[in-house]
C-alpha cells in the first residue's frame, strides 16, 4: 500500500483537533463507560496491532517478530466526530485513564467544520474570553464624611423596576384621577433570561422554574424568569406560579397557540410579555431549534410536527416596520390581558438601538427594554453569527441610558441588559457594573446553565453541542436518556445558591459605596477603568 | 462632616447666635466657609414686602454689569445694605469689592403677571445673573427673592460674621439657616456652600449624597428652570424640596417619603399605602442613600429636619415657643438656647420629620408611618 493511500485533502490528525484524548493503556479497564457517554461519539472503542522485534542473542538463533492485539480507546478525526473536550469521558472513567487535552496548535478544524458545503452552527457561546465588564472597578468607595455601609448588617433594597414609569407629575395626577396608570412590577434585577422549553431539557426547565418559585415564596427575592420563545407547560399557565415568569413572544409565535388558549384560565397574570426582536448572539437571526431536539412533547407544545427544525424568521413577518411591529405588538399583547400586564420588546445590541429607544419612550405602554449583547449566549447559531456579529452591550446600553438622561426618562423606561454578564464568573460585579452605567435589571441565561446545571461549556470553544440535542449534561437535550442525568430538584437547589450569594456580593460591592436603600442605576461616578478610550466612550472615570 | 444651624423664631433676632453657635461647635467644621440664609427679616428689608432681594458678591467691573442689567429690566433700587467693612478680611477671607444685598422694585410692566408668572420670571433674572458671573467670574449670585438674605464666605464662620457684621439689625431675621463648612467632594467654589435656595426654599445638609449623580441627571433633564450648577452633592436636596412641594404640590410630611421612602414591609398597612406606593414608584430617582441631616425652610417659613434612611448623622431640635433651633449638635443649641427645657429636645430619628411652623409654637414630629396629610 503506498503510503499516502488514506490521505485527502480533507484528512485530519489528532493535532489538527482543538481536542485530544489523552488515554493510558495501563490505567484503563475497558470498561467501555467513556465510548458509552461521549455525545459526539469521538471515541470508539480500538483494536491495535502491535510488533515487537525480538533481537536474539548469539549467533545461532535468529530473531523474530512478535505480533500482539490489545484493545483500547481510540480517537476520530472525522470532523464529524470531532472530540469538543466536554470531558465527560473523563467523569465517568473508574480508573482515570482518560482525559481531553487542548491543542497547543491553531487547530485545522474551523476549516473543515462545513462539510456538505453546510457552515458550521453551533449551540453555546461566543468563545471569546475578554470581557470589558471586567475591566470596571469600583472606584468610588466612602471612606471620610460618608462612613461605608455594613454589607452583613444595613438593611438593603435590592429591588427594581420593570415596567413604565410615569413621570411623577404625571404619575400623582393620573393617581388622583384614578386614570390608567401602566403596570409596574417590583423585581430582583437580576433575571433568568428567555431560554425555551425545547431549547432546555424538561428537567432543567423544571429545575429552574421550581428556583424561582422557592425563592419567591420562601425567600421573598422576587426572581423572575422568561420562557424564551417556546411556550409554557399547560400546567405553569395555569398556576400560580405564573406570575414569576416572563412570557416571550418571538417571531416564530412557537407556543403561542397554548398561551392564547389557557388565558381565560388562568389565575395570575405574567410578570410581563417580552417580544424578542433579536439576541444578540445572532443579530439578524430569529430563534432555531433543530429537529434532533423536537420530540414529541416538544411538538405538542410548539404546535409542530415531530422532527423538523424549527427555525423562527428574523423578523415578525406578519409587520410592516419595526416601528410599526413594535408598537402594535406591545398594543395587542398589552390588550390581551387589560393593559394589567408590561409588554417590552428584546432586541440586539446595535448601532440602531437609539432609535429603537427613541420610539418606545414616547409610546405609554412600552415596559422597558431589553438590550442584548454579543456575548450573550445561544441554543442554536450560524458559528459566523456568534462570533462576528453583534455590539458589546456595554456603551451600548450606556448610549441608551445617556439618551434617557437627556429626555428626562431615565428609570421611566427599564433597561434590562444581557449578554456576557458573568461569562468569567463574575457575576455580580458585571452586574453592578452595568446598573451603574444605567441598566435597571440585568439577564443572565448561560452563567445559570453553568452555575446551576453544571454546563460544562466555557469561552474556549469547549462542548458548544446544545443545538443538537447531544449536550451531555442533559441540560439542553430532549432525549430522555440524556436529560434523566440531570436532576431538577438539584437544579433548584443551585439556583437558589447562586442567587443567595448574587445577593450577598452585590451587598459588598454597594455596601462601601454608601449605597443601600436604592439600586445605584447610573451611578457611573462609582465607575473606573483603565482603558483611557474605555472611559471616554462610556463617561466613566479613567483610573490606572 | 459639615455643621449646621437653624433658628426659628417670633421675633427677628441677629444672625450672630447662629453663628456663635456654629462656633460652639468649631470641632466639627474647618473653617473653611460659612452659609447663611435669613428670611423673615426684621428692619427696612422687612417692609418691603414683596421687593425681591439680591444677595451676592461682586468685583467692580461685575458691580457695574449688575446695575446695568437690573435697569435695562427695569428693577428700581429700593433699598442697599451699605457695607462698612474693616479695613482687613480675617485670615482666610479674600479681599472683595463688593458685597450686595439690595431690594429692588419690579419692573412696571410685570404688574399684570400672575404671581406664578412673576415667580418665575424673577427666578430666570437671577439665573441670567449668576450665567453672566459664572461668565467673566465678576458676579457670585446667591439668591434673588423676597424675603430672602443670604450671605456666604469663605472662611472661618465667627470671623466672617464678625468682619460682615452680620449683628446688625437690617440683617436680622425670624429664620436663619446657617453652616460651617467642612471638606467637600468637590471644588471649594462659592456656590458650593449651604444653604441652597430656589424660590423661597432653603436646605441645608450635613454629610455626603451617595446618590448625587444619577438624582443631578435626572433633575437637569427634568426640564425645571433653575435646576442646575450642583457645585454641591447635597443641592440636589433643596431642588427635590423644591419638586416635591410645588411641582408636585405635596405636603411637607411627604418630603421624606420621597428622599427616603418606606420599607416595602413597613408600607404594608399604612393607611396610605396605594398613594405611597405610587410615590415611591416615581420618585425612585430621587431616593437619596445618606448619610444625610437635612435641615430646610420652605416659603411659608416653615422649619424642619429629616435623616436619611439608616440615620447615620446626628441632629437635635429644640427650643422654647417663640424661639426653637434646629442643630447638628446639642451643644450648638445649648450655646443658643440655655434656657429652654432640655427634656424637650427631640432627636429625629429614620422616620421623623421635626417641623416647627411659622408661628414658632411647638416642634411637630411627624412619623412616616402616620397618615399624611392631605395633599394640597
Ligand atoms: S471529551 Fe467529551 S467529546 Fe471528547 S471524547 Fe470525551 S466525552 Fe467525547
Ligand atoms: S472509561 Fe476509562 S477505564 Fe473505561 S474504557 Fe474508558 S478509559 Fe478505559
Amino acid at each position: 500500500m503506498p503510503s499516502n493511500a488514506a490521505i485527502a485533502p480533507g484528512t485530519l490528525s489528532h493535532v489538527d483537533l482543538p481536542w485530544q484524548i489523552d488515554w493510558t493503556k495501563d490505567k484503563c479497564t475497558l470498561c467501555g463507560q467513556c465510548v458509552a457517554v461521549c455525545p459526539v461519539r469521538a471515541i470508539e472503542l480500538g483494536v491495535f496491532r502491535k510488533r515487537e522485534i525480538k533481537a536474539a542473542f548469539g549467533l545461532t538463533t535468529t530473531s523474530e517478530n512478535q505480533y500482539s492485539v490489545h484493545y483500547g480507546i481510540r480517537q476520530k478525526t472525522d470532523p464529524a466526530f470531532a472530540c469538543i473536550g466536554c470531558g465527560m469521558c473523563d467523569m465517568v472513567c473508574p480508573g482515570d485513564a482518560i482525559t481531553p487535552r487542548r491543542s497547543d496548535e491553531q487547530p485545522k478544524l474551523k476549516m473543515h467544520a462545513n462539510k456538505g458545503g453546510a457552515p458550521r452552527t453551533r449551540g453555546g457561546r461566543r468563545n471569546d474570553k475578554g470581557s470589558l465588564l471586567d475591566q470596571i472597578k469600583f472606584v468610588r468607595i466612602s471612606m471620610l464624611t460618608d462612613p461605608a455601609l455594613d454589607a452583613g448588617r444595613h438593611e438593603f433594597d435590592l429591588t427594581t423596576m420593570i415596567g413604565r414609569i410615569l413621570p411623577p407629575e404625571k404619575a400623582l395626577a393620573t393617581f388622583r384621577e384614578q386614570g390608567w396608570m401602566p403596570p409596574v412590577r417590583k423585581i430582583y434585577p437580576l433575571l433568568i433570561g428567555g431560554m425555551s422549553f425545547g431549547a432546555l431539557s424538561p428537567n432543567m426547565w423544571e429545575g429552574l422554574q421550581m428556583g424561582v418559585a422557592y425563592l419567591n415564596e420562601e425567600l421573598h427575592m422576587p426572581v423572575r424568569m422568561c420562557t424564551g420563545e417556546g411556550g409554557c407547560p399547560p400546567r405553569l399557565l395555569r398556576s400560580r406560579f405564573l406570575k414569576y415568569v416572563i412570557l416571550q413572544i418571538a417571531s416564530g409565535y412557537f407556543g403561542w397557540d397554548e398561551i392564547i388558549h389557557a388565558l381565560p384560565e388562568m389565575k395570575e397574570d405574567p410578570c410581563a410579555v417580552e417580544i424578542k426582536y433579536g439576541q444578540g448572539a445572532k443579530p439578524g437571526d430569529g430563534g432555531l431549534l433543530m429537529w434532533h431536539k423536537v420530540n414529541k412533547l416538544i411538538a405538542a407544545i410548539r404546535g409542530v410536527p415531530v422532527g423538523v427544525s424549527l427555525p423562527s424568521p428574523p423578523t415578525h413577518q406578519t409587520k410592516y416596520s419595526i416601528e410599526e411591529a413594535v408598537a402594535k405588538m406591545i398594543q395587542s399583547m398589552s390588550m390581551a390581558w387589560g393593559f394589567r400586564v408590561p409588554v417590552y420588546p428584546k432586541i440586539s445590541a446595535t448601532t440602531t438601538s437609539l432609535a429603537v429607544l427613541n420610539n418606545l419612550a414616547r409610546n405609554t405602554y412600552a415596559a422597558g427594554l431589553a438590550i442584548d449583547g454579543e456575548d450573550g449566549g445561544t441554543g442554536a447559531a450560524y458559528n459566523v453569527s456568534m462570533d462576528h456579529m453583534g455590539h458589546p452591550i456595554a456603551s451600548n446600553l450606556r448610549d441608551c441610558y445617556l439618551n434617557l438622561c437627556r429626555i428626562g426618562a431615565q428609570n421611566e423606561l427599564p433597561l434590562i441588559a444581557g449578554g456576557g454578564i458573568g461569562k468569567n464568573g463574575n457575576l455580580a460585579a458585571n452586574a453592578a457594573a452595568l446598573i451603574m452605567l444605567g441598566a435597571s435589571a440585568v439577564q443572565i441565561g448561560k452563567y445559570m446553565m453553568q452555575a446551576a446545571a453544571g454546563c460544562v461549556g466555557s469561552e474556549g470553544d469547549r462542548c458548544n453541542v446544545c443545538n443538537i440535542g447531544v449536550c451531555p449534561k442533559g441540560i439542553t437535550s430532549q432525549d430522555p436518556r440524556l436529560y434523566r442525568r440531570l436532576d431538577p430538584e438539584k437544579v433548584a437547589e443551585r439556583v437558589v445558591d447562586v442567587y443567595l450569594a448574587f445577593d450577598s456580593e452585590m451587598k459588598k460591592i454597594l455596601a462601601p459605596l454608601g449605597r443601600s436603600t436604592s439600586l445605584p442605576i447610573g451611578m457611573s461616578d462609582a465607575l473606573g477603568i483603565g482603558d483611557k478610550d474605555a472611559a471616554d466612550r462610556l463617561s466613566i472615570r479613567y483610573c490606572v | 462632616m459639615c455643621r449646621l444651624f437653624a433658628l426659628t423664631s417670633s421675633e427677628p433676632v441677629s444672625p450672630m447666635r447662629a453663628v456663635r453657635a456654629l462656633d460652639v461647635m468649631r470641632e466639627g467644621h474647618d473653617g473653611s466657609g460659612v452659609g447663611l440664609f435669613l428670611t423673615g427679616l426684621g428692619g427696612p428689608f422687612g417692609e418691603l414686602k414683596g421687593c425681591p432681594i439680591l444677595s451676592g458678591i461682586l468685583t467692580r467691573d461685575g458691580e457695574k454689569r449688575l446695575n446695568r442689567f437690573m435697569n435695562d429690566k427695569g428693577f428700581k433700587l429700593r433699598h442697599r445694605l451699605a457695607w462698612d467693612l474693616p479695613a482687613t478680611p480675617p485670615e482666610g477671607t479674600p479681599r472683595r469689592d463688593a458685597y450686595l444685598v439690595a431690594a429692588y422694585d419690579l419692573p412696571s410692566d410685570w404688574r399684570d403677571m400672575t404671581d406664578a408668572e412673576r415667580d418665575l420670571n424673577i427666578l430666570r433674572t437671577r439665573l441670567e445673573l449668576k450665567h453672566m458671573g459664572l461668565e467673566r467670574e465678576d458676579m457670585t449670585v446667591f439668591s434673588f427673592w423676597p424675603d430672602v438674605v443670604m450671605v456666604k464666605e469663605i472662611g472661618d464662620p465667627l470671623a466672617v460674621g464678625q468682619y460682615l457684621g452680620v449683628d446688625r439689625e437690617d440683617l436680622h431675621a425670624r429664620q436663619i439657616l446657617a453652616q460651617g463648612r467642612q471638606n467637600t467632594n468637590y471644588a471649594i467654589n462659592l456656590y458650593a456652600c449651604h444653604p441652597f435656595f430656589i424660590q423661597g426654599i432653603a436646605s441645608m445638609t450635613n454629610g455626603e449624597n451617595t446618590a448625587f449623580i444619577p438624582i443631578k441627571e435626572w433633575l437637569m433633564s427634568s426640564g425645571v428652570p433653575g435646576y442646575e450648577g450642583y457645585h454641591s452633592d447635597s443641592e440636589v436636596f433643596t431642588h427635590i424640596l423644591h419638586y416635591a412641594t410645588l411641582r408636585l404640590g405635596l405636603p411637607l410630611a411627604a418630603y421624606k417619603h420621597v428622599i427616603t421612602p418606606l420599607s416595602d414591609a413597613d408600607m404594608q398597612g399604612h393607611p396610605d399605602a396605594a398613594f405611597l406606593e405610587q410615590l415611591k414608584a416615581t420618585c425612585r430617582k430621587l431616593i437619596i442613600d445618606g448619610p444625610n441631616c437635612v435641615i430646610g425652610c420652605l416659603p411659608d417659613r416653615t422649619m424642619f429636619m429629616v435623616q436619611d434612611r439608616k440615620k447615620l448623622r446626628p441632629g437635635v431640635v429644640g427650643g422654647r415657643p417663640g424661639l426653637y433651633a434646629f442643630s447638628s449638635e446639642i451643644c450648638g443649641l445649648d450655646a443658643a438656647i440655655p434656657e429652654r427645657d432640655k427634656t424637650r429636645d427631640f432627636q429625629p430619628m429614620h422616620l421623623d420629620t421635626a417641623i416647627v411652623g411659622p408661628g414658632c409654637e411647638e416642634i411637630e414630629i411627624c412619623r412616616q408611618t402616620q397618615p399624611l396629610p392631605q395633599a394640597r
